[in-house]
Order: C-alpha cells, then structure tokens, then sequence
C-alpha cells in the first residue's frame, strides 16, 4: 500500500507510506486518487463529469502528477535492505527491572497476575540491582544513552532497593560517562513526602497509575479489602506532578476496559484535574476475560478517539491544551526511520530483569520460561531467540507490510502479538485496528492546527 | 497549489540522512507498557 487517506474534522488528508509525506486536499484530488493510477485522465474526466469540471480535474490530475514527480506521491520502500543488511552488532541500553513481584492492589487487569507473574511474591535485593545496573552498562557498547525502568508488581513496596541502585547507578554513570535516566512507574499508594523528593530529584520520568473517574477507577483499582483507590490517591498524584517543574516528565496513564468505553470522560476528568501529560491506554485481555475490548467494541472506541481528537484541538487553541501520549506523533520530526524499522526493540536493545535477576525480551514476556535469555550475573545464553526477536521487524511481518501505519507502529508489541497468534511476526489484530485510528487522529490535530 | 496543501515533505525519507544513531528511548520506557507506539518518540539528534 503506497497511500493512505482518510476524512477527518472536515479535512481530506493523504498519506504518502514510504516518504512520510502528509498532504491535505480536496474533494476533487481526494476522489481523482482513487482512479489515477488506473485510469487515464479522460476517463477520469468522463467519470467525474456529473460532479467537477474538466478544467477542475484536470487541476487536480496535474498537481497529483507534479507530487508524484517530486517524490512525495506514490513512492517506494527505499528502507528495506538497510534493516535486512544490519548485520551489526546489537546493544542493550534499556532495562525494565522488576524492583517487586509484588503489590499492595489487584488491579482486575493485571497482566502481572497482581504483581507476582505468576510466581512467587519477591522482592529485588539490592545485589541484584546493582549487578543489573552493571549488566546494561557493560552490554549498551557505544550508546550513551541508557534508560531503566523501575518497575514492579509496585515498586515502592521495595523503596530501599530503588535508592540504592540509583545511588549505584549515579556512581556507575560518572565511572562511565554513560547517561542513565530513571523512569519509575507507580500505583502511587504510597508516595509519601520523602518519596516524592527522591522521585522529583532522580527520576526523569514517573508513570502514575489512575484510570480516570472515581466511579471506573474504583471497579478496577483495588485493594486486597475490596475498597477502592482513587481518594487515596489523586491527592497523591497532583502533589507529585506539581513538583514536576522545568519540563520534567511525567505521565498520569491510565488503562480503559469494556467497563469504560467511553473513556473519553476519563481523559477529560484528568484533564480538567489540571494534568498536562495524559495516557489512557486499551486494555489487553484474553476475549474471554469480562473486561478484555473486542471487535464489536471498535465502532464506539473510535468516536471516543474522535471526539478527544476534537477537543484537544479546541483546548489548544484556547491555550489550555495537554499531551495525550498516543497522539504525540510529530508529523515533521519524531524518530528517524533506521528507529522506526527495527521495531519496539524487546530483546535485543530492551530487556526485562526479575528479582532473582533472570532476564527476559520484555516485562511482558516474564514468567514464561521459553523466553528466558539469560540472567544477569552469568550473562545472555539464549542468542537464537535475542536474534528472532533483532528480526522481528516490520519486513519479516507479511501483514505490516501490507498496513500503511508501518512506520508509525513499527511492528506493534512483540509480546501482545505472541500472546493472541503464538507468534511475534503475526500482529495482534485488535490491536492494530486502534493503533491505525490513533495515528489518523494524531495527524489529524496537527493538521487541523496547522491550518488554522 | 490549488487544491493540495502539503503539511509534510517526506521527514520519514529525508530522515534517511541521519546516522541512525538509536540514542532514542525506547517505546515502552515512557508510558506505554502495553502498546507499541514508536512514531511518538524523540530524536536525540536533531
């Protein structure tokens, strides 16, 4: 598929797929596109007489043929054998550590098995983090940058083990010259003054778990007793972002279920709580789960993406905007496309670490022990699966190479993939279908602020 | 133009001049845990 176009906030926008280019036109180009490369122009002409004028389309037909010259129309993949001939080494440089198998709520959807994986309830010592520190370092090669997510089960349930990798890991940086940023996600319970200071100060990023309204929230955020979270925590969570200043990240990121589906009114409670940087995300369950999104759910997902597409854009005008994570897509930047064809990176530059120290493609691949790789005091082992993971890129996906959001998604999440089709190569359709419509509308806002 | 109004001249293609230098963060540090968004990255060279 070489172009994509779709309708939306009263705009007709065209995408080229291989060159990135975004263009928005007309009723008349958007119709003359369906036939222009089927059909000569007088066919064309003929076919649209009862609508446009011949000289209107033959308007449209000349500025089609002059982008298409110049490269922005209809072109082809010139990317594929850059990723196909990278035979080059490959670097760990991002780590999700899994401070604790374990967590103070069960949150109805945890992928986690409420914090344990399935195993034993565990937390990390701080030998373990530390050596894990030491593992990224030693296997990120070149890179500078490396990224460490401290994660769990809930992590702050083992806040001693936290402030003594990132004392080791400060250390380590300065012996190293390498750049490690902290990025913690938390269910926020139990930020405390103390924690929140530590947080702010060494953290580059914090995720902070809430699922919007008092009502969604506490169906599904809850603890051990039953009762609900949400009281406990908001407070929490505006004391910890207003700390967040100078353009320190974070993010308030919640997860929608068939409980929720007009999550919209979550976003938007967030939204008005003062919040800047926003993510509520499907949730991923089996279909048999009562709480998992299903095909039948999609219709009414969408007009929620719409209608938070809409009012971003109104809120951005009236100067009170916010970042919705799925649709930060910068349309003339973002990452480059060597990034953008090699995928999300899990298990070969991104892997997950358990408290006992195994390590695994990613958070979501731990606890099955067919994709253990290794652990982190006596190294990698498993090389033949960190190579099919290194190809499990968009070029050896039949089904990516067919989708015009290729370049956008790169290949969508390897464990989500495995975990519906047995096979990270084979895209958790679902999945896609919402990725697609959250790109269009990403591209849509910024061409709507663009032309206004 | 008259009719077309181009908002993005290709930055996927021109983008094939950077070094490929893969410093950017990787999808599922940020937020997203769940679901792979690569395109809403940053370059860490500009």
């Amino acid at each position: 598929m070489k172009l994509h176009k779709f309708k939306q906030m009263e705009m007709n926008i065209v995408i080229d797929v291989n060159s990135g280019a975004i263009h928005v036109v007309d009723d008349i180009v958007y119709d003359v596109l369906d036939y222009y490369k089927f059909k000569n122009l007088d066919e064309i002409v003929s076919d649209f007489k009862n609508r446009y004028t011949e000289e209107q389309i033959k308007e449209a037909y000349d500025e089609i043929k002059q982008l298409e010259e110049e490269g922005l129309l209809y072109t082809y993949d010139p990317y594929k054998n850059i990723v196909l001939n990278d035979n080059g080494p490959s670097y760990i440089k991002a780590m999700c550590l899994n401070i604790a198998h374990d967590c103070n709520l069960k949150c109805k959807y945890c992928f986690a098995s409420e914090g344990d994986y399935k195993g034993e309830r565990k937390l990390m010592s701080p030998e373990v983090g530390k050596r894990a520190v030491d593992f990224v370092i030693e296997n990120a090669g070149p890179r500078k940058n490396v990224e460490i997510d401290l994660f769990g089960g809930e992590p702050l349930m083992n806040f001693k083990t936290v402030k003594e990798i990132v004392e080791y890991a400060r250390k380590r940086e300065k012996e190293t010259g390498k750049n490690i940023r902290f990025t913690i996600t938390t269910n926020a319970t139990l930020l405390n003054d103390e924690i929140m200071e530590f947080i702010d100060e060494n953290m580059g990023n914090v995720v902070l778990s809430i699922d919007g309204r008092k009502e969604v929230n506490d169906k599904i955020r809850i603890r051990y007793d039953g009762t609900g979270t949400f009281d406990d925590i908001l407070p929490k969570i505006k004391t910890m972002v207003e700390k967040r200043k100078d353009g320190k990240q974070y993010y308030v990121r919640g997860t929608f279920t068939r409980e929720n589906l007009d999550f919209y009114n979550d976003v938007m409670m967030l939204a008005d709580e003062g919040f800047k940087e926003i993510s509520i995300e499907p949730v991923v369950l089996e279909d048999k789960h009562p709480l998992s999104l299903r095909e039948e759910d999609l219709d009414t997902i969408f007009e929620q993406y719409d209608k938070l597409a809409e009012e971003i854009v109104n809120r951005q005008k009236q100067g009170k905007g916010f970042k919705f994570y799925h649709f930060n897509i910068d349309v003339n930047g973002g990452p480059c496309v060597y990034k953008r064809i090699s995928g999300c990176g899990a298990g070969y530059e991104y892997v997950a670490v358990t408290p006992d120290g195994d390590i695994y493609p990613c958070h979501q691949f731990v606890g099955n022990e067919e994709f253990k790789l290794g652990n982190v005091f006596d190294g990698l082992s498993n090389y033949e699966l960190i190579k099919t993971f290194k190809n499990g890129h968009i070029y050896n996906k039949p089904k990516c190479m067919e989708c015009w959001a290729r370049f956008y998604c790169s290949g969508g999440c390897q464990a989500n993939n495995y975990s519906f089709n047995k096979d990270i190569h084979i895209p958790y359709e679902l999945g896609c279908q919402m990725m697609k419509k959250r790109v269009e509308c990403a591209i849509a806002i910024k061409a709507k602020l663009m032309e206004e | 133009m008259k009719h077309i109004k181009t908002i993005n001249m290709g930055a996927l293609k021109n983008s094939i001049a950077k070094p490929g230098c893969k410093e950017c963060a990787n999808s599922c540090q940020s937020a997203c845990k769940t679901s792979c968004t690569v395109a809403n990255l940053e370059c860490e060279n500009r």
